[in-house]
């Protein structure tokens, strides 16, 4: 035992390591034709973590002056990747069956992906930081080319690689330029030294750096253009998980340093992410509505999620940072919902078009039903989830004055109403093409999409509990209102 | 390293290594541009030892001369290459991304300049070699990324074959 680790608190992590591994083993000795059955056992086990978080709650806890953080903010992103993780594990059965090949790998590097993410938001230091993003991100190049004889699956592959490996340049260009100036790749130091000393001219290039890599992992305007083209070709439960729990990883890193880390210089950057900000909330749903391929249109629809939660880092306070956490929670299940309704279609009726919607709710009125309360949370009309979650981003931002973000917030949300009506429309009012059958759902996606679907609203009803977890969290890791 | 050699010998490697980094860009055959690429690397080095920052320096030799170099010659053997202008799309952009990367560079080094930088003409550490004081500090306050170092490169290898390896149906 190295002196001053405790290593009961990586509990999580070497828990998720260890399933990661198990899985490949496991993989390696089930014959063939049972290797789809290592999904479940990904579920269970994904589970059990999630269980082990529980232990974790209050604990608040650094190693070797900061290096590696658990903290209620890094417990909180950690459980949200594991929920995402384990429904998105459940809806993408259906697919790793009818794939056939490389079973017991798809689910070992989902794990893998997730545990990156933990590195991530729990990391306290630059280089782990990197190197959880990295684990990440790798783990979702070999994902998003899975479907190995499909070209847009391949294609999808090749563009997220290079767009993401220059990105990381970019990024680790960023952060060795703070460690040049600061002398120190540990977050709480870096804060301390740039209190104390005066803003040297290269320390903007550096926050440009850092803001353009994290932009492209958030894809936020102008760093989106990846993720309409990879979002299309990625297997659909990749293109959740992607959507949701890469996002809210990388979003969560952005907080950790930019808060933490550069509290100093916030006027400076509070600027440029008031920029990106709009820019991703405008482009993002304005683009949206002449697209006619679903998983392109939830891809533009998650840009200007982004777009949304960006307003918690604006308002600079610990109410921003809760509504952030609120958001993400509830983005997770709307987003994922409405992923797997694609999922449970596509795997029918093999299409993403928008058009061989119509006349769902006959078909099967469970995937009409769930797709249109997922839709019209991510629109943000009460009194579903959706709403509460736009609320309090606005709330956090017109406490500091800006109410014109708020106001030009509200109007693209209105846009966005628009585009995903137009959705709802070709589900219920538009008849059913000839010789279509009901569509079959598998049961454990059934299950998840009611889970899913309950959540919405009664978070929506009765959003007190998790708002009340995501404020306090929030306070604690970053107690300033200003 | 001392006295009045090192700031010729920075001098010397700035140039090499610059040199052939534009030279990468530039030359027209990839095969070329590879072997200039093995320059740039073992220019870096220099670099290193110059900081004594031994280890990296073998390091980077090893590694990055020898390793990935070859790779990237096998990288050009095995694949289709005739003209460098047909591969690269991005070559209509001459003119923009001249004016692009000429700004960049000003922007970059006027900012660099007008920075205020701690400079030290000591040693950074009075060891004989970096070598002990990495390993120990690798396992202990880096031993979080160390291992998920050691996870990433184990995902990127198991990558590798899933994506190279042809689909093969289980049974």
């Amino acid at each position: 035992m190295i002196a001053g680790i405790d290593f009961s608190l990586l509990t999580v992590e070497i828990f998720t390591a260890a399933l990661g591994l198990g899985l490949l083993i496991i993989n390696l000795i089930v014959p063939g034709n049972q290797r789809s059955a290592t999904g479940y056992l990904t579920v269970l086990g994904l589970l059990g973590i999630l269980l082990v978080t529980l232990s974790y709650e209050g604990v608040e806890k650094t190693f070797m002056d900061g290096m590696y953080i658990i903290d209620p903010f890094a417990t909180f992103f950690k459980r949200l990747f594991l929920v995402a993780a384990i429904l998105v594990t459940i809806s993408s059965l259906p697919f790793v069956k009818k794939l056939g090949y490389n079973e017991g790998d798809f689910f070992s590097l989902l794990v893998f992906a997730t545990l990156g993410m933990m590195v991530l938001v729990s990391a306290g230091e630059l280089i782990t930081l990197y190197l959880g993003l990295e684990l990440m991100t790798i783990s979702f190049y070999i994902l998003v080319s899975f479907k190995k004889k499909d070209a847009k699956s391949c294609e999808a592959g090749i563009k997220y690689i290079i767009l993401s490996a220059m990105s990381s340049a970019l990024l680790l260009y960023g952060l060795s330029l703070v460690y040049g100036l600061t002398k120190t790749t540990i977050i709480e130091q870096i804060a301390s030294t740039l209190a104390a000393g005066t803003m040297q001219p290269l320390m903007a290039l550096g926050i440009i750096f850092l803001l353009a890599g994290f932009g492209f992992k958030i894809s936020l305007v102008p760093f989106h253009m990846w993720a309409p083209d990879v979002y299309e070709g990625a297997p659909t439960p990749i293109t959740a998980f992607l959507a949701v729990a890469s996002k809210a990883a990388a979003l969560a890193a952005f907080v950790r340093i930019f808060l933490i880390g550069f509290p100093a210089y916030q006027e400076y950057w509070i600027t440029l992410v008031i920029v990106l900000s709009v820019l991703t909330m405008v482009l993002g749903n304005l683009v949206a509505i002449p697209q006619t391929n679903i998983k392109r249109l939830l891809a533009y629809s998650s840009i200007s999620q982004a777009g949304y939660l960006l307003l918690g880092i604006v308002a600079f306070s610990s109410m921003g940072i809760g509504a952030i956490l609120f958001f993400s929670i509830i983005y997770v299940f709307t987003n994922v919902g409405a992923f797997m309704v694609v999922v449970a279609l596509s795997t029918s009726t093999g299409s993403h078009k928008i058009e061989d919607y119509s006349g769902l709710y006959r078909r099967a009125p469970l995937l009409a039903v769930v797709m249109l309360f997922c839709l019209l949370s991510l629109a943000g009309l009460p009194p579903l989830a959706g709403f509460v979650g736009k609320l309090y981003l606005f709330i956090a931002v017109i406490e500091k004055g800006y109410i014109w973000l708020a106001l030009l917030a509200v109007l693209m949300s209105m846009v966005s109403v628009y585009y995903y009506l137009l959705v709802v429309k070709v589900m219920f009012l538009k008849e059913p093409p000839q010789n279509s059958g009901i569509i079959k759902v598998p049961n454990g996606l059934q299950i998840a999409m009611v889970f899913s679907l309950i959540l919405i609203i009664v978070l929506g009803i009765y959003p007190k509990p998790l708002s009340d977890l995501a404020m306090s969290v929030a306070h604690t890791f970053f107690p300033f209102s200003f | 390293m001392s006295g009045m050699a090192s700031p010729v010998i920075f001098w010397v490697l700035a140039v090499v290594t610059v040199g052939a980094g534009l030279a990468v860009a530039l030359t027209r055959n990839i095969v070329h541009s590879a072997l200039f690429l093995v320059l740039t690397f073992i220019g870096t080095a220099g670099f290193f030892m110059l900081l004594e920052a031994d280890f990296l320096a073998a390091v980077q030799i090893l590694i990055y001369a020898g390793g990935v170099s070859v790779l990237l010659v096998f990288g050009v053997m095995l694949t289709r290459h005739g003209n460098i202008k047909l591969s690269n799309p991005l070559n209509r952009y001459k003119i923009t991304g001249g004016i692009v990367a000429a700004l960049l560079l000003l922007l970059t080094g006027g900012l660099i300049l007008y920075s205020e930088w701690e400079v030290s003409p000591e040693a950074l550490r009075e060891q004989e070699s970096t070598v002990s004081a990495i390993a120990v500090s690798m396992l202990s306050e880096y031993v979080i990324p160390f291992e998920a170092a050691a996870l990433l490169l184990l995902v990127a290898l198991i990558g590798a074959v899933l994506l190279a390896k042809g689909v093969k149906h289980s049974k």
